[in-house]
């Protein structure tokens, strides 16, 4: 908001600096609001630009260090302060700015390798991910290791210099269109917890195939993905052997940090507004279906306090006063706070929305995101394993 | 602005915690309501509220307060929710103080303000008159006679109203506008009725009858400014004051179904426990993070306040009124008895729930705010 204050002089001054040269640099076009999720970029070796626009934006900003603002320099990172990123993420909203890069490297892998990984790990992975040269997929889940990750099967067999991987992972989203992935694969089979170990490797090695599952929304954002005999060189285990799950824990909670950060996106106009447009006022110029219109506020009221419950889990980062498990609570929160969403637009949108394949409704775009929704609090670890970490790690209950 | 405390906000909330839980327990609201206390109130706690400085926290420090703002008041409040201290503080240093502050004139200022600081003065506003809060639409008149005012009308739930020593009626003009009035409470036509309430709290009602005020009695700025910026106050110290009573319910229910056995297990040991208790500690933290946002818009600015305080009093309202239910609930038989204290929690949560409007009103609010 054009509104904000800051106390101290320096970051008054970053904040007109920021604000002058995202109006110079960023395109008209990438501060349009988004249609749909086409136009997110998510950079790779196989990504297909939608416009120049959208290459330039994103290699100003990745020049900056600025799609990864709090990484060190030296990684392709723009070394901000943690107070100097919440300005430049304030001053994006109220330039209505897109996301230059949309990246599983960002969100996930970099926090993990940033922690975990060696020196001439993050030298060769963390500016590939910051230019959005390498895009990622997150090799977790398998068939029977869902909720229950720990009890994953697919084996790395140690071979001398290098690991032969073998085994299946499952909602693998976007493999099919991802350059590396990391892995997480079964050294030791007698320890379920500390068998497990955390290695990246190559998409394109052979051995390697995806196979994407259609889902409820007629879309296939996830794959499933196979490894026959695939060669993985030792230098890209990340951190100890066997060691894997601290690992993924560390990275898990970065993962749901952003999923819970969904419940936190601003639609282009608030639902109360799109409602009255659609189903119309009444005389008093109350919404003319008055069941639904508490529902709406409330859900509104809702929206905003977990907006707020996301500007003080920063607040309370950066006065390390945070709890650790405090990305459980917003992930649950904004998973459920989501599909809440979602179920309120296709009452609103009522039998407008119903539609799957016409132009009129963009390809069915509502009836197909309110489905993409369900798996919000399934993804990342489902509502239930979170409520269980809440009970566990926060209120400390026994058993749990 | 950090949504979080401010090292001396939280050194005032430490202080606050330390002095009401030592001074004013629950027991201390028990053994008023017990011995029917003709005040209601400790009059030797609130003479040492004025020493620690809650009863001036409002106040300018020129008219002899600390002149802080609504984040270190609600900060008192949300101790005293810990507590359920019974005491004056809402309605008179909060309510009443920002309904001065915003509305009076420099003498009507320096008339009242140095002496509620002291907590020499209890004032209280008088706004409800029926079942719901429906300040729109007062049914108590103020019409003209020659230079001065005649008040008639009925009001309910005026908090402290027994004792209080200055008024502030909200009343109907002749044109349809509002009017805050200056009324002592001794003056001839009224008449106050204690009312003994469900939390142990003070309320009384008090009915107008032909009331004749000097023209002076009339708060001297914009008067409908001055009322909404009172109730918006009100309303934000009144979700503090949910929030840490929330917050109190929620602690001693966990930890009493840490301790409870049943079936050879510590019942906290169940899923069905575990993860009602956790779905309460999400919402928690939401209503939190809003009650603080509110009362730093409050701060920011008193008359832009209004969303973020019905957000605020909206989320509060739920939560506590989940949270006692799921704290009787969880105490089992315990929970349902007068000796165990979390009753007291849900009775107080019902009250102010009610108090300036419920939550479904605060969303109404916000709904039409929002033009739908």
């Amino acid at each position: 908001m054009s509104t904000v204050t800051d106390t101290a002089p320096e970051l008054s001054a970053f904040r007109a600096e920021t604000r002058a040269w995202l109006e110079a640099n960023c395109p008209p076009e990438m501060r349009q609001p988004m249609t749909s999720e086409d136009d997110t970029c998510w950079g790779g070796r196989n990504f297909t630009f939608q416009s120049e626009a959208q290459r330039t934006w994103l290699n100003r900003m990745a020049e900056r260090g600025w799609t990864v603002p709090t990484w060190p320099r030296e990684y392709g990172g723009g070394g901000l302060s943690s107070l100097e990123a919440k300005v430049l993420q304030q001053e994006m909203r109220a330039l209505n700015c897109r996301v230059p890069l949309a990246s599983f490297g960002i969100w996930m892998l970099g926090p993990a390798l940033l922690k975990f990984g060696n020196e001439a790990q993050k030298l060769e992975h963390l500016p590939k991910i910051a230019r959005g040269e390498i895009r990622w997929c997150q090799g977790y889940s398998e068939p029977n290791a869902g909720s229950d990750l720990a009890s994953l099967a697919t084996r790395a067999e140690d071979k001398g210099d290098h690991f032969i991987v073998n085994g299946q992972k499952i909602w693998t989203s976007y493999a099919n269109h991802a350059d590396w992935i990391f892995c997480l694969v079964r050294t030791d089979a007698s320890n379920k917890h500390n068998g497990i170990s955390f290695v990246l490797f190559d998409m394109a090695s052979p051995g390697v195939s995806t196979k994407p599952i259609l889902l409820i929304s007629g879309k296939s954002p996830f794959c499933e993905t196979f490894f026959d005999n695939v060669r993985v060189d030792k230098r890209n285990l990340v951190g100890t052997l066997n060691r894997g799950w601290d690992v993924a824990k560390y990275l898990l909670q970065h993962e749901r940090e952003m999923i819970g950060s969904i419940g936190d996106r601003e639609a282009a106009k608030p639902m109360g507004q799109q409602a009255a447009e659609t189903i119309g006022l009444d005389e008093q110029g109350r919404l003319a279906d008055p069941l639904l219109r508490a529902q709406i506020s409330e859900f509104e009221a809702d929206e905003a306090a977990f907006r707020l419950t996301m500007e003080r889990a920063g607040d309370l980062h950066r006065a390390r006063q945070a709890h650790p498990a405090m990305s459980s609570m917003l992930k649950y929160y904004g998973a459920e706070l989501n599909k809440r969403r979602w179920e309120l637009m296709m009452a609103i949108y009522g039998l407008d929305a119903l539609e799957w394949e016409s132009d009129r409704s963009k390809h069915g775009d509502k009836a197909r995101t309110w489905l993409r929704t369900k798996a919000n609090s399934i993804e990342g670890g489902t509502s239930e394993v979170q409520l269980n970490i809440i009970s566990k790690r926060i209120l400390e209950l026994p058993g749990a | 602005m950090p949504l979080i405390l401010t090292e001396e906000q939280a050194m005032l909330r430490d202080s606050a915690r330390d002095f009401l839980a030592g001074q004013a327990p629950v027991a201390q609201l028990r053994a008023l309501r017990d011995r029917n206390d003709a005040d209601g109130f400790s009059r030797a706690l609130w003479a040492q509220f004025a020493e620690m400085g809650f009863t001036g926290a409002l106040v300018p420090e020129a008219l002899g307060g600390l002149g802080l703002g609504h984040v270190e008041a609600g900060v008192v409040m949300e101790q005293i929710g810990h507590q359920l201290t019974a005491a004056p503080l809402l309605a008179s240093a909060i309510v009443a103080v920002t309904a001065l502050r915003q509305g009076g004139s420099d003498a009507q200022q320096a008339a009242w303000l140095p002496r509620i600081a002291k907590a020499e003065a209890i004032a209280t506003l008088a706004i409800d008159e029926g079942p719901k809060h429906r300040p729109q639409q007062l049914s108590t008149t103020a019409r003209t006679d020659g230079a001065g005012w005649v008040l008639d009308g009925t009001k309910t739930l005026v908090l402290d109203g027994h004792v209080a020593d200055l008024l502030i009626v909200a009343a109907r003009l002749t044109d349809g506008q509002t009017g805050l009035f200056l009324v002592d409470p001794k003056a001839p036509g009224i008449q106050v009725e204690r009312t003994v309430m469900v939390d142990a709290h003070n309320a009384a009602r008090i009915t107008l009858q032909g009331v004749r005020l000097a023209a002076e009695a009339r708060l001297a700025k914009d008067n409908a400014a001055a009322l909404e910026a009172a109730l918006n106050a009100g309303r934000c110290a009144a979700a503090a004051e949910l929030l840490g009573l929330a917050d109190e319910v929620f602690d001693r229910t966990v930890a009493y179904i840490k301790e409870r056995k049943q079936f050879g297990k510590i019942i906290g040991e169940f899923q069905a426990l575990q993860h009602r208790a956790s779905t309460l500690y999400c919402d928690l933290e939401l209503t939190r993070a809003a009650v603080i946002k509110a009362q730093q818009a409050l701060d920011a600015d008193v008359a832009k306040a209004a969303a973020a305080v019905a957000i605020a009093k909206s989320r509060a309202g739920r939560t506590a009124t989940t949270a006692v239910q799921e704290g009787v609930q969880m105490h089992g038989g315990m929970g349902m008895t007068d000796a165990f204290e979390i009753g007291f929690f849900m009775k107080r949560a019902r009250v102010l729930q009610e108090l300036w409007g419920d939550a479904n009103f605060q969303l109404d609010a916000l709904a039409k705010r929002r033009g739908y």
